[in-house]
């Protein structure tokens, strides 16, 4: 764009326009062809829909009304999910922080970013659904499993995060905090943290809203809470309590959110 | 006091591109001077300074020049001294953008002048000692801006935050204070109250000051001597009274119109990294609520 401003000559034009169209024009044929390609393999029937509608329809019917019987169990299960959440984000917020900022770029040496930030890759790599399978056959079914898979799966995820946010600091005033014979510790602390807490608050009120429905989602593989439940009722073909099990998580979820941005407007 | 506040031995700093920001400087200053360091930007002034507390090490190789502080050796032939840290703890630096954390109390912004010599559980506690508390507020009271002590250091205007770096330069007990352009960025008033500050620092506390200004008339005012740099290299050192305008145009030809108006704009000096403030927020939330 700048080039052809600045160049006099309006005869090179056309064929930079027409090189730019050639390639988007490649671009979307690419694109398409994926869609195609990958059209089999994800076996999409749209016409099922349709053939199948009666079966659907009933099998919607018996979701309603919802089956609100059990509630003090559902809500008792939902608090669990909750706790498993707080505890889950708690670690991580507590690991990521040594973690992000070993892995930021303006504050570590490359000998030790690399390490940690591979670490984190990994960490973040794998789903939680597959942790919590794993931690469930180390420390047995419940909620300890669904704790520890959220806490190394959003270590993960804050970790690189948190250090983001340090790479984005201004350097001069830890400049400033070097030049009167402070450590490297005092000018993370009163340079480096000062500046990224309100960053590092909102990312984590983030992660734990989120948390809140993997929670729900690792309890079905049993790792504890309101996902064992579900999957339970899932499985059991109780479709009227499964509607009110999904709505009680609805509700949870919606009024999380809005307590978390509430709190991230407080902070930032 | 026999020994010399700051001596500098043939300093050399080269950066990328084989450009020489200092080249060969040699300078002593006693303790308890007042002097003032002038020249055109990209005359070498603040790299000079930035050399004097350690933050930048100069060339690295064998006669690439050697700095002492007080009889210590802060670096020589471009390696810091293991213990740079302690001498900067007797060393204020007091910076053009003002280099304050801007989201912590002016007070605390202060208190970090302390950093250096309190012990480590106290300042990672941030369990500042009464007394020190004390020197801080007196510190503030004296440049001025005592009423805003615990208020972010953010709201302060241009000048106010710089005669707070200067109170932290005195709640630190600096012996020596170099100041790099602290009034480049302020209107003259403002200007004018910073270099009060400094000179107060100077003949009060018999701190030894330098300070770096590319307006000749503010040497003139509050600097018995004035050591000039042009290209990196010391080319006036001698008494302020001595720098009339021929001397100026004959040391610095054209430049020298900068130096007297001292109105030229000054860009804001951009920080290493240039980035500022928190970009890609959009991509990082967006990280943030996948997974």
């Amino acid at each position: 764009m700048a080039q052809a401003i600045a160049d006099p000559a309006p005869s090179t034009r056309p064929p930079d326009a027409l090189r730019r169209s050639l390639g988007s024009a490649l671009l979307y044929g690419l694109g398409f062809a994926i869609l195609v390609w990958s059209y089999q393999g994800a076996d999409i029937r749209p016409m099922a829909l349709f053939a199948d509608a009666g079966n659907m329809a009933t099998f919607a019917a018996e979701f309603f009304p919802p089956d609100f019987a059990q509630w003090r169990y559902y809500i008792s299960e939902i608090l669990i999910t909750l706790q498993i959440a707080v505890w889950g984000t708690f670690l991580a917020i507590i690991f990521a922080i040594p973690f992000g900022l070993m892995a930021a770029e303006n504050l570590s040496p490359l000998w030790l970013r690399q390490p940690v930030r591979r670490l984190m890759d990994s960490f973040r790599a794998i789903n939680e659904m597959v942790f919590a399978m794993l931690f469930v056959v180390a420390v047995g079914l419940g909620p300890f499993a669904g704790v520890l898979a959220i806490f190394v799966h959003t270590t993960g995820i804050l970790a690189k995060l948190f250090s983001e946010a340090v790479e984005a600091i201004d350097p001069r005033p830890v400049e400033g905090i070097r030049a009167t014979g402070a450590n490297v510790l005092e000018e993370i602390l009163y340079g480096v943290i000062p500046q990224v807490i309100p960053l590092w608050v909102s990312y984590s009120l983030y992660r734990f809203e989120s948390n809140v429905r993997s929670a729900t989602v690792v309890g079905m593989v049993g790792a504890g809470g309101i996902g064992v439940v579900l999957w339970e009722v899932i499985r059991g073909f109780y479709f009227a309590q499964t509607c009110a099990v999904m709505l009680m998580i609805i509700v949870t979820v919606s009024l999380l959110d809005m307590l978390s941005s509430w709190l991230r407007r407080r902070f930032l | 006091m026999t020994h010399w506040a700051v001596e500098v031995r043939n300093l050399s700093k080269t950066f990328g591109g084989g450009r020489k920001a200092l080249d060969g400087v040699s300078i002593t200053v006693a303790a308890g001077e007042m002097v003032a360091l002038i020249g055109a930007s990209g005359s070498g002034k603040s790299t000079l300074l930035r050399h004097l507390s350690g933050l930048v090490a100069g060339d690295r190789r064998a006669g690439a020049g050697a700095i002492k502080i007080g009889g210590a050796a802060v670096q020589a032939n471009g390696r810091l001294s293991a213990d740079v840290r302690r001498i900067r703890g007797d060393v204020g630096f007091v910076f053009q953008q003002f280099n304050l954390v801007n989201r912590l109390t002016v007070i605390t912004n202060v208190l970090i002048g302390t950093l250096g010599r309190l012990p480590l559980w106290r300042t990672l506690l941030f369990r500042f000692p009464e007394t020190e508390r004390r020197r801080a507020i007196a510190a503030l009271q004296r440049v001025g801006i005592a009423d805003w002590a615990f208020q972010r250091a953010a709201t302060l205007s241009g000048g106010q935050q710089q005669r707070a770096a200067i109170a932290r330069a005195m709640v630190q007990g600096a012996k020596l204070v170099l100041a790099d352009e602290p009034i480049a960025s302020l209107d003259p008033e403002a200007a004018r109250r910073v270099m009060e500050s400094l000179a107060e620092l100077n003949r009060g506390d018999g701190v030894t000051v330098i300070v770096s200004l590319h307006q000749v008339q503010f040497a003139m005012r509050y600097c018995p001597r004035t050591i000039a740099l042009r290209s990196g290299q010391v080319v006036f050192d001698g008494p302020s009274a001595a720098l009339t305008p021929q001397k100026l145009a004959e040391l610095y030809g054209a430049e020298a119109e900068e130096l007297l108006l001292g109105e030229a704009p000054t860009p804001a000096k951009t920080s290493p990294r240039g980035t500022i403030g928190f970009p890609r927020p959009v991509e990082a939330l967006a990280i943030a609520a996948a997974g």
